[in-house]
């Protein structure tokens, strides 16, 4: 059921959304943040925390100044290496303590710290292709069940609460588990330590909880004959960290959008731009699908009105992706079934933007988000509501299909509602399977003039975004009708011009072997 | 002369009630039997287990139809609501002008850790919700909406800096009480800073009720479905009253 859309406004929407990046691409570039170079850190094999709690990552960067932090934390890692011939995290472990002042290695000549790091950088690559091998073994040997894939939240706070609800999830025919995190982690600068048992809203994202819920799932993978994955959110202040656990630890998807926590987090988004890159990156080597989060512009206003700024956003997401060497396969573009229910033809609205994402980008494994604003305490009606968004979504073939809640607004789901609600997609994804390849839309009818429109506007709107700027355009409010300023927001203080001598060994590693390929085009 | 209810199937009084439920057993014919009985020690009659099947090793769910004895005196039931007479946006700021003669300044937040803000943002923003304008589109407020994951102490500190008269603390996340936590915080905190006798203490979220608010020292609170306009008349409301027992 191909809609007909003119190629040549979608090329110029592609081209417009690169000019737009690109100055942000050179901004990033020319800068590192904290948490980048923390994940270097965990990349190299730091883990664990000090006596006081604090995770060695983090008290690493605390050791440096701000001139030393400029090279890049690496090169300490790597002149510590030379000097004792101790492993990167015993280094690390000694400069958190003070045990081994940064004075003592200012004297390393670079080649031997280059030489000395080496083999731990190599160590932690080859670790995260390690998994993603796995990843490939297990998939081939246990295959999904065709897409769209039936994601489902567990949301518990307690790791051990949610690792019984997922695999409860997973047999009633969950294909995907999130594990929602804490509400307040995005804004931690650090990422906790160890099991955790206390959460609010969700459950704390941390390595020991990845790697808890995994060895879960793998086992319920084996006796159900079917891959689970396994996602959690690479967003906050520790996006590159996050990544980084997730790549150790084998998770399968990650949230990890180039905007979502400037608008709706106020991080700030100098700060949000370089983490992006730097944990798109990671996800990239690691075989990680991400999610991006533009449902969160239908939740806060008008779904039918901001359906252009849904597109305009997966498209600057796409190119974001792309510069960090993401593949479409790996690019989960977001959106969502927002549309009021008393709108007369609403579903077809719907329908309309679902089939445009779809042909616009053909390879990406599209998320498809269920309604959350127009949910209310009828239970009954919300399933109904939850019926019309499964359909949409099979017809259309969404990729990751997030399974609306009966009970949505009402309380974290309850086992009953996961299982009610994965019946309701399997019914209605069973039942209409080939619904769309039998159907044609007519020529010029509602749901194709309203696609051509949702195209249209968006390329206006990045159109009026490349004139100014993104950033200018962010602080303009002209996403989710949140304005911010460039310097303003949660953890600039972390991000910070990178000196002449910058090194960071994984970006040089991951780098995206081509450059780009598209031109950008003047606005 | 009081007025019992009891819920209504198909006939006056019959009791009848739809109940679902998971119990943590593996699903059995014997499973159905608990579920049957678990209703009947309820006090349910005529306990019907409608479906009973596994929803995952180890859980099964049920619809039951039962019927209760249980009826509810109407005129002992209590739920003061604070949703006054519904006043147009036109119709509170000519209040406002008349009866309070300066602009109202309001702060809402998200506070605590909740990062949830559709609530706030639907009473404050200029968009508003369901086709009534939100509070920053009223000519007589002056409303700042602080957004999410906002201490109670900066939220008490940005209500002395600014004189704020009437403070609107949404919570959507109610978690293990984590709500009932923050708005506690807040109240003893402005009490503690001797600010709560020149506020109006509001609290808003989707479980939210007048009652519950008033439990834990608010002066109002709003539910799922509040208008703007509920929330602009409440505060307009008792401006009026609080400007006119002042002269």
């Amino acid at each position: 059921m191909e809609l007909h859309i003119d190629g040549a406004v979608v090329d110029r929407a592609r081209a417009l959304a690169c000019a737009i990046v690109e100055p942000v691409e050179a901004f990033i570039a020319v800068h590192s943040t904290v948490s980048v170079e923390r994940a270097v850190l965990r990349l190299l094999g730091v883990d664990g925390v000090t006596a006081d709690d604090v995770p060695i990552s983090n008290a690493v960067l605390d050791a440096l100044d701000a001139e030393q932090r400029a090279g890049g934390v690496a090169r300490w890692i790597g002149r510590g290496v030379a000097e004792s011939a101790a492993a990167a995290s015993d280094v690390a472990t000694r400069i958190a303590s003070g045990a081994l002042p940064l004075a003592a290695l200012e004297s390393v000549p670079e080649e031997a710290a280059r030489a000395a790091l080496e083999p731990f950088v190599r160590a932690g690559l080859a670790r995260v292709a390690g998994r993603r091998a796995e990843r490939s073994a297990l998939l081939a040997r246990l295959p999904q069940s065709p897409p769209p894939l039936l994601y489902v939240i567990v949301a518990s706070g307690n790791i051990y609460e949610d690792r019984a609800a997922a695999v409860a999830a997973a047999e009633a025919g969950a294909q995907v588990i999130a594990v929602i995190r804490s509400t307040g982690q995005s804004l931690l600068d650090f990422v906790p330590y160890g099991a955790t048992t206390e959460g609010y809203g969700g459950t704390y994202a941390t390595q020991e909880n990845f790697r808890i819920m995994r060895e879960a799932l793998d086992a319920a993978s084996e006796r159900l004959g079917r891959y689970v994955m396994l996602t959690n959110y690479a967003s906050g202040l520790c996006m590159p960290e996050i990544a980084a656990m997730a790549a150790l630890e084998r998770l399968d998807m990650l949230l990890n959008d180039s905007m979502y926590g400037i608008l709706f987090r106020d991080i700030n988004m100098k700060r949000t731009f370089v983490d992006q890159h730097f944990s798109r990156m990671l996800n990239a080597h690691a075989g990680i699908i991400i999610n991006t989060g533009e449902d969160n512009y239908l939740t806060t206003a008008d779904a039918v009105e901001q359906a252009p700024a849904v597109l305009a956003s997966q498209l600057i997401n796409e190119e974001f992706a792309h510069r960090a060497g993401l593949p479409d396969e790996q690019i989960g573009l977001g959106d969502a079934y927002e549309i009021d229910p008393r709108l007369e033809d609403g579903f077809l609205f719907a329908l309309a933007q679902a089939q445009l994402a779809r042909q616009i980008f053909p390879a990406a494994p599209l998320k498809y988000m269920p309604p959350t604003k127009h949910m209310t305490g009828d239970i009954f009606k919300g399933h109904l509501i939850d019926a019309m968004f499964n359909l949409t979504s099979v017809m259309t073939r969404q990729t990751i299909h997030l399974c609306g809640m009966l009970t949505e607004g009402i309380h974290t789901p309850f086992l009953g509602d996961r299982a009610l609600s994965l019946e309701n997609a399997r019914y209605v994804m069973t039942t209409a399977r080939h619904l769309g390849d039998e159907i044609a839309w007519k020529p010029d009818g509602i749901v194709e003039r309203r696609a051509g429109a949702v195209l249209a506007q968006a390329t206006d709107l990045l159109q009026s975004i490349a004139e100014i700027g993104l950033m200018p355009a962010i602080e303009a409010r002209v996403f989710a009708d949140v304005s911010r300023p460039p310097d303003g927001g949660r953890g600039f203080e972390g991000v910070f011009a990178r000196a002449a001598d910058y090194w960071n060994p994984f970006e040089d590693a991951l780098r995206p072997a081509s450059a780009h390929a598209r031109q950008p085009v003047a606005p | 002369m009081s007025t019992l209810v009891r819920p209504y199937g198909d006939t006056l009084d019959d009791g009848a009630m739809q109940i679902s439920f998971t119990l943590p057993i593996e699903w059995s014919e014997a499973a159905d039997e608990a579920a049957r009985q678990l209703v009947a020690k309820m006090g349910f009659s005529d306990v019907a287990v409608a479906e009973g099947r596994r929803i995952a090793t180890g859980f099964s769910f049920f619809v039951v139809y039962a019927r209760t004895p249980a009826a509810v005196d109407l005129d002992a039931v209590g739920a003061p609501s604070v949703k006054t007479a519904s006043l147009s946006m036109e119709e509170i700021d000519a209040l406002v002008r008349e009866r309070v003669r300066r602009k109202i300044r309001v702060a809402g937040a998200c506070i605590g850790t909740d990062a949830h803000t559709v609530g706030i943002d639907a009473i404050l923003n200029m968009k508003g919700y369901h086709g009534d304008y939100g509070l920053e589109r009223y000519k007589e407020f002056e409303a700042f909406n602080l957004g999410s994951q906002i201490s109670v102490e900066d939220l008490v500190r940005f209500a002395r800096d600014h004189a704020i008269d009437a403070i609107l603390a949404s919570q959507v996340v109610t978690q293990k009480g984590s709500d009932i936590t923050n708005f506690t915080a807040l109240a003893e905190l402005l009490e503690a800073e001797s600010l709560r006798g020149s506020v109006l203490l509001i609290a808003g979220g989707p479980r939210m009720t007048n009652l519950l608010a008033a439990e834990l020292g608010y002066d109002a609170g709003f539910g799922r479905g509040t208008l703007p306009s509920e929330v602009a008349s409440f505060i307009a409301h008792r401006m009026a009253d609080r400007v006119a027992s002042l002269r």
